[in-house]
């Protein structure tokens, strides 16, 4: 449940940001979720729901990206997609990779009024 | 506050030292006993004055709080009805919103926490391990046992991470190490405010070994940076051998792993080097200690490697 935490802290980097441009609600907010990262989505959208009552973003449209995981495997240095931490290389079948891309938590945009 | 989960208020977290009251409502509770004090000795001057004690600290408090904000709100409530409509259909239509680009890390702020806390380690050449795992992998048993085995060479410093009880912290306490436990209440993970903060109670001397031990459980804590020099993940051969890839983001962003229990490897369906392989298809950059705590069959390298670490620093 580090989902609802998670959530805590999208709200006090979206409210700063709006109140910094001197906006009082915020109507959509754009989120950047890698694939990889470890926040279960679904659970993060349940969490948003309850955390954001009673703020700035309690109106606002919630948009999620998520982007993919790419890992690059150590051996013949293949990128390759995968949905989890453990693929071999589809090239190589060395079982050893990095995670290049998918491990993303991010607010990225605002829009506000 | 924020980086506490499941519980929504941080209220609920709290750091003592084993033998200390709960800190947060001292004040309160010292009140309290004075005006009761009072009431006993003498019945009608004493009324008069624990009434007036207790009214102005509790009208200065609740009543600037209670009517102040209860007349304010009335007050804003009947104006902003008004204005706020005709505010909102004039932004609606005439105006298209902004946007702003933020770009932000969710995760910055307990980031940035944690770097200050990595400075401040480095600066007093305190080696910082966080050690996670699932309940019952044998943390504080190994804690227990390092302390108890090096304790005479090195100064450990212990900061106990659990939902509820000082169980944990009383364990160290007698193993002979200072302590501060942090209940996280329903939180599921220590954050870098937590730990920034216990460390201040614990008043750590220079060159000397802190253990962060976490809240037991194999997948919140993963994503929560303390400011450790290294994070330490146990595993016990009675946990199954496909640990690593039930669990990955916590073997992915540690960098040693314990295999704890070993004297039972005899009485489990326990596969060592499939649990390893597992463990390294995650994240090959894993350091393995297989060790039993409670025989202490493998304890010495896993000393020799803090030794070293000690050095390195």
């Amino acid at each position: 449940m580090h989902e609802l935490s998670i959530a805590m802290n999208i709200i006090e980097i979206a409210e700063e940001n709006a109140r910094r441009e001197g906006a009082s609600v915020i109507s959509e907010i754009e989120l950047e979720i890698g694939a990889l990262s470890g926040v279960v989505l679904e659970a993060l959208e349940f969490a948003m729901e309850s955390a954001i009552k009673g703020t700035m973003l309690e109106k606002a449209e919630v948009k999620i990206d998520k982007i993919p995981a790419k890992a690059k495997c150590i051996e013949c240095g293949k990128v390759f997609n995968t949905d989890d931490l453990y693929t071999p290389c589809p090239e190589c079948s060395n079982p050893f990779s990095d995670i290049i891309q998918g491990k993303e938590l991010k607010v990225k945009s605002l829009k506000v009024e | 506050m924020c980086d506490t989960c499941g519980c929504g208020h941080g209220d609920g977290v709290t750091i003592r030292k084993p033998g200390e009251k709960n800190n947060g409502e001292h004040n309160h509770e010292h009140i309290h006993t004075h005006s009761h004090d009072h009431d006993h000795k003498d019945k009608t001057h004493a009324h008069e004055h624990t009434h007036h004690h207790s009214h102005t600290h509790d009208h200065d408090h609740s009543h600037e709080h209670g009517v102040y904000t209860h007349t304010h709100d009335n007050d804003h409530h009947h104006h902003h009805e008004g204005h706020a409509h005709d505010h909102h259909h004039a932004n609606h239509n005439h105006s298209h919103g902004k946007e702003i680009e933020v770009e932000q890390d969710i995760l910055g702020k307990n980031n940035l926490l944690a770097e200050r806390n990595r400075g401040y380690f480095e600066a007093k050449n305190i080696l910082a391990l966080n050690l996670v795992s699932s309940p019952g992998s044998g943390k504080t048993s190994l804690l227990e046992r390092t302390i108890k085995d090096l304790g005479k060479e090195i100064k450990f410093y212990v900061i106990e991470g659990d939902q509820q009880t000082m169980n944990d912290a009383n364990r160290i306490d007698k193993a002979g190490a200072p302590v501060v436990q942090i209940n996280t209440g329903n939180g599921c993970h220590l954050d870098s405010d937590m730990v920034n903060k216990a460390v201040k109670e614990l008043e750590v001397e220079n060159n000397s070994v802190l253990m962060i031990e976490n809240v037991g459980n194999l997948i919140c804590p993963s994503l929560f940076d303390l400011g450790e020099a290294a994070r330490v993940v146990i595993m016990s051969v009675t946990e199954g051998d496909d640990k690593p890839i039930k669990y990955p983001t916590m073997f992915q962003s540690s960098d040693i792993c314990i295999i704890n229990k070993t004297d039972l490897l005899p009485y489990v369906d326990f596969d060592m080097e499939k649990a390893k392989q597992y463990a390294m298809q995650v994240n090959h950059h894993l350091q393995f200690f297989e060790l039993s705590i409670k025989t202490g069959e493998g304890m010495e390298t896993w000393y020799e490697w803090l030794k070293e670490k000690i050095k390195e620093k």
